[in-house]
């Protein structure tokens, strides 16, 4: 697929409406790049004027500010800054609760102000304004879902309804797990635990979710951050269901629909 | 009542309001050991926090049933005490019950609406016993509690059903009343005589009123104390998104400044130490936080490494951290300046296995009644562990390493960023 860069846009003396900020895990690993690509599809079929930093976009530094490497955290904020500001980005959608989180309410205090916007959030706007239309085929209908509520998604930011509102738009039946909205469990790969062993316990905190989102007897669970997919998808996995139940970004879910 | 009662009675009152404001004098010198921190911004905001969360209980209706019952104990507590307006009167001037020639039938209504609360709060301390003892719910007999804290708790409920007793006690054994729940005990009172009853009476009545008087002198050392700081702590507790973190503006300028060396002062000093090894290096509010748990757990409860069996309790971040307090305060009131005691909250109080099991989910914070963040305890030791110890797992050390020069958590070259666009869909 053809995506300009911000770079390209600043040749041709255009700007794009929005930035899509595309994250660590959505342009490295390899399960997190299906998200990228169907969000990207989405966003070209919906007629989105966008752009991404390509090359030029860095870790925002929340992995190493959570670890309590504030300096490294710094040092990552100040070049992001430097270059969101010089292309004078206004505008700022991400797939990634954690990029999200951090653009919206860490980068203000450093002089980095933009709107920014969580994917779902983005979806759940196209959707109401009609800008994504789906197949008259609708594939998901009726099929059952269990959402997972990101950390940092969810209590770090208030966002419970848009997520929820776009599988509706499909007509999927939600189901909710045991502990959801504000008081969901973590999938346990936040505060940079994603980059590390777990302390010793009874048992992993993605096993404890997968259970939770098993028992639901759902078809699939819904998650809205390539680390939540990544740490449900094994605990899963783990439980020998990863043929009955398929862990999907909202993204895949409506760049499966979309005409 | 006799001049030499009337006399006591002052006695024991100034004596117990003495030692009570002297404590919370104290409590709040340790707490101002806490580094500064301006909360004073949107007091709309912040009143509207100090309505719905300390004074409408909102976090605790998470859980309607218990709400309802620690909502009785909770008006019980403030209206039995407009009661006591009445009893310190009585106690100064040796009346007896000095409103009721004023008030008429309402007086009446008063002490029956007192007597009904009185035994609604009796019976919800026994099913809160009940919780705690025989159905033995999970956060109340985890191993943080042992010791002192699991006593602490259920003295308290014991003092209360022996407070609400000694009141409903007292109206029965007064021969001139007639009220709605102790006018049931006075069958058990048939065969005093008079002056007996009038003992029991008095009895009572004083049981009653140093009881109040020991219990409003225990709360400072007890986990009761959040009746008073959850209203502060709903007034300060932070506006900003729960997902932001504390910015540390004097390691921004260490970094604008190595970028942008043109911007240095030249008269630059160091920044002090970074993140928090000890409560001295903490904020104020985290240090009322401290104060103003009251160890019901709910934070453990719902903490994703402390159900999964890690050593993390969000709830003995808290108890560990006015802990911790206390013994500062006393060596600052011994020495008049802190003396090293070759302890710190860092590793003698919180271990690091502790800190690293945190997901920073924020879930201790939502569930947090009295609005208290233990994440920002964390926070802040994991700083002076990474910053001031370089102490990481090689883990993530790994990662920070690939931040720095892979610009990504993971060993990927920074030029295949983009190359998820030439892949096929």
């Amino acid at each position: 697929m053809k995506v300009n860069t911000m770079a390209e846009f600043m040749a041709k003396g255009e700007k794009p409406e929005v930035l899509f900020w595309v994250g660590c895990a959505g342009s490295f690993d390899q399960r997190a790049q299906k998200i990228t690509k169907a969000f990207a599809t989405i966003l070209d079929k919906a007629g989105v004027n966008y752009a991404i930093l390509g090359k030029e976009e860095t870790c925002t530094g929340d992995p190493a500010r959570r670890a309590g490497n504030e300096f490294m955290f710094q040092m990552m904020a100040y070049q992001n800054i430097q270059v969101l500001n010089g292309y004078e980005i206004k505008k700022i959608v991400t797939t990634c609760p954690h990029c999200f989180n951090t653009l919206k309410n860490e980068y203000p205090a450093l002089g980095g102000n933009y709107d920014v916007i969580h994917h779902t959030s983005f979806l759940q706007e196209l959707i109401e304004q009609g800008k994504i239309k789906f197949t008259d085929s609708n594939e998901w209908k009726g099929k059952t879902i269990t959402y997972h509520d990101s950390c940092y998604l969810g209590r770090a930011n208030d966002i419970y309804e848009a997520p929820r509102k776009v599988l509706e738009s499909l007509d999927m039946e939600l189901r909710e797990m045991k502990r959801c909205k504000s008081k969901g469990l973590c999938c346990g790969a936040g505060g940079a635990q994603m980059f590390k062993e777990e302390e010793k316990g009874d048992r992993r905190i993605n096993m404890e979710r997968a259970d939770e989102a098993i028992e639901t007897k759902s078809d699939f669970v819904a998650s809205a951050c390539p680390f939540c997919n990544t740490m449900l998808t094994d605990g899963i996995k783990n439980r020998d269901q990863e043929v009955s139940v398929e862990v999907l970004d909202i993204a895949e879910i409506i760049a499966k629909a979309i005409q | 009542m006799s001049i030499f009662a009337s006399l006591s009675f002052i006695i024991v009152t100034v004596l117990a309001f003495f030692l009570f404001v002297k404590k919370i004098g104290l409590i709040r010198k340790n707490i101002l050991l806490g580094k500064d921190i301006d909360l004073s911004d949107q007091p709309s905001k912040r009143w509207k926090n100090v309505f719905l969360l300390a004074l409408g209980q909102k976090k605790m209706f998470r859980n309607p049933v218990v709400a309802l019952l620690h909502l009785i104990v909770y008006i019980g507590f403030i209206i039995i005490n407009i009661e006591l307006i009445e009893i310190i009167v009585d106690g100064i001037t040796g009346g007896h019950r000095a409103f009721e020639p004023y008030l008429g039938t309402f007086y009446d209504y008063l002490i029956n609406s007192f007597e009904i609360l009185a035994l609604l709060v009796l019976l919800a301390c026994v099913v809160f016993l009940t919780r705690r003892n025989i159905i033995k719910l999970k956060r109340f007999i985890s191993n943080d509690l042992n010791g002192w804290p699991r006593t602490d708790a259920n003295f308290i409920l014991i003092i209360e059903i022996v407070l609400m007793g000694l009141f409903l006690m007292m109206n029965a054994a007064d021969p001139t009343s007639d009220f709605l729940i102790s006018s049931h005990i006075k069958p058990l009172l048939n065969g005093f005589s008079e002056s007996q009853l009038s003992t029991i009476e008095h009895t009572a009545w004083w049981l009653h009123i140093l009881g109040i008087y020991a219990f409003m002198n225990y709360l400072p050392y007890s986990k009761h104390l959040h009746i008073i700081l959850a209203f502060p702590n709903a007034y300060f507790a932070s506006l900003a998104p729960k997902g932001s973190m504390h910015n540390m503006p004097s390691i921004q300028n260490e970094v604008l400044y190595a970028m942008q060396p043109e911007l240095a002062p030249t008269n630059m000093v160091a920044p002090e130490k970074f993140g928090a090894r000890d409560v001295m290096d903490l904020s104020w509010k985290n240090l009322m936080d401290a104060y103003s748990c009251t160890e019901c757990g709910r934070c453990s409860a719902a903490c994703p490494a402390n159900s999964t069996g890690k050593l993390l309790s969000p709830r003995k971040i808290m108890m560990a951290t006015r802990d911790r307090l206390e013994i500062v305060g006393k060596n600052i009131d011994t020495h008049k300046k802190f003396v090293d005691d070759g302890k710190s909250l860092l590793h003698d109080y919180i271990s690091v296995e502790e800190l690293r099991a945190c997901t920073t989910c924020n879930a201790c914070v939502e569930e947090c009644p009295v609005s208290i963040s233990p994440l920002d305890i964390i926070i802040e030791l994991r700083r002076s562990l990474v910053m001031e110890e370089s102490n990481a797992p090689a883990e993530w050390n790994g990662m920070f390493s690939n931040i720095e020069n892979n610009f990504a958590p993971w060993k990927f070259a920074p030029d295949d960023r983009d190359a998820w666009a030439n892949q096929s869909i």
